[in-house]
C-alpha cells in the first residue's frame, strides 16, 4: 500500500487513518481549501490552515475544525503531515505527508503568480506529487495579473465615462477578493452582490484588510451605480438582480475565457483572463521543481496531461476524483441562475 | 491588419447589434477600397480559395510551437478551432507589422502554385510579425469557417449607414456570383447601374414559423395555402438565354441540376421563379433523402438522373418580361405565375398547387395530412403581400407539422466546436433490440447551455471509452428526439434514417430501460416511411 492511495471516499492515507479532501462523510479530514468540492460538509473532524478556517466555517456552519499554521507538522501515528502554501486562495495548502523518508504532496488547487492576497505558491521537494491540472493543455497561458488588472481598470473606466455601470463576475470565494485587491480604487466606487460581501465580511474579521466596498441592497441609492465597479458570482450576470441596473457592461475574469468558444457561450460584454489555477506552463514547472518522480494527475485534462508528463520520462498518471476546478464555478453558477 | 483587428474585438465584445453594426460602418468609412471589398467578401462568406492545408499548417504549428502533433490535436479538439488553436500554441512573434487586411490576403492568395517548403517558409514568417488576434485572423482567411457574429443582413445595415444607399438596394447588389480581386467597391456598391450581371438573383423571401392557431391570422379568404414542400429553395433566373440556379444560402448550383438547361428555349426572356427543387418521379414527390444523394456529388451521373430526377416545384414569380415584380401583390404574382406555367409547357417544371379552403378547420385538417403528401406542413401567404427581403413577420407562414417524436439512450458523446468547445454537445443515441442497444441517430440541438454544462459533467464521470473527440458513456440519460421524417437506409446500422433529429427534451424521468425499441422505430418506418 503506497503513502497515499485513492479510494472512493477520497485522498487516503491508510497509515494515519485521514483523508485528505474527502467527497464522502469521514472521520478525519485534512482539507486543503475552502472551494465547496475540496471541503465538503458531514466530516467529523477537520483541519486546515489558520487562515483558510474562517471561510470553511462560514460556510460549513457547527463542523469540528482545527488549524495550524503554515509549515507546522502535525504527526499523526507516525506520519508527518504539513500545510504549505499552494497560492489558489487565502489559506489555500498543499498537504505535504511524509513517513519513514517517503514524501507526498497532495496539491489540491494552486496558480504560481503571487495574486497579491493568497499565500504565494511554495514548491515542495517531493517523491510523489498530486497535481491539478484545470488548465493542463498548451492553449492556456496567462500573462501576468497586472497587465489584466490594467485592462479591466481600461474597461471600467471607458464604461465610466459612457455613464455605465462595470459588472464583473467572479466566483464569490477567491476570485471576487483577488479582483476587489487589484483593481485602481480610485477609479470609482466598488460594490459587491451580497454573496461576495459575505466572504469580504469573513475575511476582513480575520484581519485582513480589502480595499471598500458598499453592499448592494434594496435601499441602495441608484444614483450610485453609473461609473462603479460592481463584483458579483456569474450565478447573478443571468438572474433578475440585473434588472438593478440600467446602462451597463458585464465581464467575466475567468481561465475559461482564454477561448472564444467559451466567452461567447457566456455572452457577456468583456472575458478577462484570469485564473487562481495554474496555466500550461506553471503546472510544468510546479511539477518539476517538486523533483518529484511520480505524478498523479486528478482534475482536468487528466488524460491528457498525463500522457504528456509520460513522454517527458515520469512515471504519471490520472486518477479519477470528485474535484472539479474552476468547472465548479462554471456550473454552479449557470444552474444558480436558472433557479433565481 | 490593426484595423480589421479592432473591429473584430469590438464585434466579438459586443452582444448588442446596434454596437455592431456602429463599428463596422465607422470600419467602412476609414478602410481603403480594397479592404473594403475583402470585408464584404468575407462577411458574405467569399473567402479567397484555400491555398495551404490544413494538415499542413497543424503540423507547422505542433513544430513550431515545440509540441508533439498529438498535443496539438488534443489541444484542438478542446478549442473547437483550429485557427485559433494554432494562435495559441505559437510562440511570441518577433516584430509586429501592421499590413493590412488586403496585403494578407493577397499574400495568402500567392501561395497557390509554390512549392511546400516555400509555403512553410511564408506561413511562418507571417506568424511570426503578427500578433495573437490578427494570427487568429490570418489562419481564419485560409481556413474559412467564419462565425464573425455579424450576418449579412448587418453587414448590409452597416454599408447603407456608411454609403446611405438604401438597404434593399445594396442587398440585391452584394447578391451574385462577384470576384473580391477583379470587383471594385465602386462597381460593386456605389454604382447605379450595379454589373452588368444577368445571373443576380433577388434575396429570397423567408417565411416565421406560425407558434399559434391560423385563425388568429384573420380571414380565411385573405390567405393563399400551398404545401411546404421538404426540398431545397431554389430560384431560376432565365436572362439573355442563359439559366442560372441558385440556393437559399446564395449558392450557384445550376451544375447540380442539368434537368433546368433546357428551360432557357422554354421559358421566355426575362423571368425569375423562387420555387422548391424536389425530386421527383412518375407523378410522385420522392424523400428528401433521394435529392440528398445528389448534393455533394462534384458528377451528375446518368444514373442519378435516372433515378433521382428533379423538378422545380414553383410557388411565385419575382421577374416577368424582364421587369422586377416583386412589389406586385401575391395574388397578381400568382396570376402571372399560372398563366405564365400554362403556357409555357417543360417536363421539370409544375405548380405548387394551391390547397382549396374556406375555413381554417378546413384546413387544419389538410395540415395534419402532410406527411401523406410528403410535406412538412403548409405555407399560408397573405393574397395582397408584396415579396419582401429575408426573414419577415407577418405575410408569409410556415406551419409546420408536429415533428414525430422517439425516445433514446445516449452512448457517445463528442465536444462540440465554436461556442460549444470545450463542451461535449454532440451525441450519438440508441434504442433497443432486444438486451442490446442500436445506435440510430446522430443530435446537437434542442438543449439549454445549462443542459450541455450538466450533461458534460456526467460524460466526463461516466467515460466508458475514449475515441480521440469522441467518448462512449454508460447508457443512462434518455431523450426524446423530435424528427420530422423517418426512411429506409442501407448506411446506418439500424436499418434507419431520421431527417432533421434533433433533441426536444431530456426525460430525467426515464431510465434507460424505458426507452423505445428498435420495433418502435420500424413501426413508425411502415407508417411514415417511404
Amino acid at each position: 500500500m503506497s503513502l497515499l492511495s485513492f479510494t472512493s471516499r477520497g485522498i487516503y492515507c491508510e497509515k494515519a487513518d485521514v483523508y485528505i479532501d474527502p467527497w464522502r462523510k469521514v472521520d478525519k479530514a485534512l482539507i486543503t481549501h475552502g472551494h465547496s468540492d475540496h471541503s465538503r460538509w458531514g466530516h467529523k473532524a477537520y483541519l486546515c490552515t489558520h487562515s483558510a478556517k474562517p471561510v470553511i466555517e462560514h460556510r460549513l456552519g457547527k463542523i469540528n475544525i482545527s488549524s495550524v499554521p503554515f509549515g507546522e507538522t502535525t504527526t499523526i501515528n507516525g506520519v508527518k503531515f504539513s500545510f504549505h502554501p499552494a497560492g489558489h486562495i487565502l489559506g489555500s495548502a498543499q498537504i505535504r505527508v511524509e513517513y519513514k523518508g517517503e514524501i507526498w504532496v497532495a496539491s489540491g488547487d494552486y496558480k504560481l503568480e503571487n495574486d497579491g492576497l493568497a499565500e504565494p505558491f511554495e514548491p515542495v521537494r517531493c517523491h510523489a506529487f498530486i497535481t491539478e491540472s484545470t488548465f493542463g493543455l498548451p492553449v492556456y497561458k496567462w500573462k501576468p495579473q497586472s497587465d489584466v488588472f490594467d485592462a479591466i481598470n481600461a474597461w471600467w473606466e471607458q464604461n465610466k465615462a459612457e455613464g455605465k455601470t462595470s459588472i464583473l463576475a467572479g466566483y464569490s470565494l477567491g476570485k471576487a477578493q483577488r479582483i476587489l485587491q487589484n483593481i485602481n480604487p480610485a477609479i470609482g466606487p466598488v460594490l459587491t452582490h451580497g454573496a461576495v460581501e459575505n466572504i469580504n465580511e469573513v475575511m476582513r474579521a480575520q484581519g485582513i484588510s480589502l480595499n471598500d466596498t458598499i453592499k448592494i441592497t434594496k435601499e441602495t441609492d441608484k444614483n450610485l451605480f453609473p461609473g462603479s465597479l460592481v463584483i458579483c458570482p456569474p450565478s447573478a450576470l443571468g438572474a433578475s438582480w440585473m434588472k438593478n441596473f440600467m446602462k451597463h457592461s458585464t465581464a467575466v475574469g475567468s481561465g475559461w475565457m482564454m477561448l472564444r468558444g467559451a466567452r461567447r457561450r457566456r455572452s457577456v460584454d468583456r472575458g478577462f483572463v484570469l485564473s487562481d489555477h495554474a496555466d500550461w506552463d506553471g503546472l510544468n514547472s510546479a511539477i518539476r521543481e517538486t523533483g518529484a518522480e511520480k505524478v498523479i494527475v486528478t482534475h482536468g485534462y487528466t488524460s491528457v496531461f498525463s500522457k504528456w508528463l509520460r513522454d517527458q520520462g515520469l512515471d504519471a498518471a490520472e486518477v479519477q476524483t470528485r474535484f472539479e476546478g474552476e468547472l465548479a464555478e462554471i456550473n454552479d453558477s449557470i444552474s444558480s441562475s436558472e433557479a433565481s | 491588419m490593426k484595423d480589421f483587428v479592432k473591429l473584430f474585438n469590438t464585434i466579438d465584445q459586443t452582444t448588442k447589434t446596434n454596437a455592431k453594426v456602429e463599428a463596422l460602418a465607422l470600419y467602412f468609412k476609414n478602410a481603403s477600397d480594397a479592404d473594403r471589398i475583402w470585408t464584404i467578401a468575407i462577411l458574405s462568406h467569399r473567402r479567397p480559395r484555400r491555398t495551404v492545408t490544413t494538415t499542413l499548417l497543424r503540423t507547422w504549428a505542433a513544430e513550431y510551437g515545440n509540441l508533439p502533433l498529438w498535443l496539438f490535436e488534443e489541444s484542438y479538439h478542446v478549442v473547437g478551432d483550429l485557427a485559433e488553436t494554432i494562435a495559441l500554441v505559437l510562440p511570441k512573434p518577433l516584430k509586429q507589422s501592421n499590413h493590412p487586411l488586403s496585403y494578407w490576403i493577397e499574400y495568402i492568395k500567392a501561395l497557390k502554385d509554390v512549392e511546400e517548403e516555400e509555403k512553410k517558409v511564408a506561413i511562418l514568417q507571417a506568424w511570426n510579425s503578427l500578433g495573437h488576434e490578427a494570427r487568429f485572423i490570418f489562419n481564419k482567411l485560409i481556413t474559412g469557417g467564419w462565425r464573425i457574429g455579424i450576418s449579412q443582413k448587418l453587414m448590409v445595415r452597416a454599408l447603407s449607414k456608411f454609403t446611405g444607399i438604401e438597404e434593399n438596394l445594396l442587398a440585391h447588389r452584394l447578391m451574385g456570383n462577384w470576384d473580391p480581386s477583379s470587383t471594385s467597391f465602386d462597381e460593386l456598391v456605389l454604382s447605379e447601374n450595379p454589373l452588368d450581371d444577368i445571373s443576380k438573383p433577388y434575396p429570397f423571401y423567408l417565411a416565421y414559423a406560425l407558434e399559434d392557431e391560423p385563425v388568429d391570422l384573420g380571414q380565411p379568404e385573405e390567405w393563399q395555402a400551398e404545401r411546404k414542400w421538404d426540398g431545397i429553395r431554389g430560384q431560376i433566373i432565365i436572362r439573355k438565354k442563359e439559366i442560372f440556379v441558385w440556393s437559399r444560402g446564395e449558392e450557384l448550383i445550376t451544375d447540380k441540376f442539368p434537368e433546368f438547361n433546357s428551360l432557357v428555349d422554354a421559358l421566355p426572356e426575362g423571368t425569375v421563379l423562387d420555387g422548391e427543387i424536389l425530386p421527383f418521379k412518375d407523378g410522385k414527390v420522392l424523400s428528401f433523402n433521394v435529392l440528398q444523394t445528389r448534393i455533394g456529388r462534384k458528377n451528375i451521373s446518368k444514373k442519378t438522373l435516372e433515378t433521382a430526377p428533379v423538378v422545380l416545384v414553383a410557388y411565385d414569380l419575382l421577374e416577368f418580361e424582364g421587369q422586377d415584380i416583386r412589389h406586385e401583390s401575391m395574388a397578381e404574382r400568382r396570376k402571372k405565375l399560372e398563366s405564365l406555367l400554362d403556357s409555357y409547357r417543360h417536363e421539370s417544371l409544375l405548380l405548387s398547387p394551391v390547397v382549396k379552403f374556406s375555413d381554417w378547420d378546413v384546413l387544419k385538417k389538410e395540415q395534419k395530412d402532410s406527411r401523406a403528401h410528403n410535406c412538412e406542413g403548409l405555407m399560408l401567404k397573405r393574397k395582397d403581400s408584396p415579396y419582401k427581403i429575408g426573414r419577415k413577420k407577418g405575410d408569409w407562414w410556415k406551419w409546420k407539422v408536429e415533428p414525430l417524436t422517439i425516445d433514446a439512450v445516449m452512448i457517445y458523446a463528442m465536444r462540440g466546436h465554436g461556442r460549444r468547445a470545450n463542451l461535449y454537445t454532440d451525441y450519438t443515441f440508441a434504442v433497443w433490440n432486444g438486451d442490446e442497444l442500436v445506435s440510430f441517430a446522430k443530435a446537437y440541438s434542442g438543449l439549454k447551455d445549462t443542459e450541455f454544462q450538466e450533461i458534460t459533467r456526467f460524460v466526463k464521470q461516466n467515460t466508458v471509452e475514449r475515441f480521440g473527440p469522441v467518448r462512449s458513456v454508460k447508457p443512462e440519460l434518455v431523450f426524446e428526439l423530435a424528427f420530422e421524417g423517418i426512411n429506409r437506409s442501407k448506411r446506418h446500422k439500424s436499418g434507419v434514417a431520421l431527417r432533421f433529429p434533433r433533441m426536444k427534451r431530456w426525460r430525467k424521468d426515464k431510465s434507460a430501460s424505458e426507452a423505445n425499441t428498435l420495433d418502435d422505430l420500424l413501426n413508425l418506418l411502415n407508417l411514415y416511411g417511404q
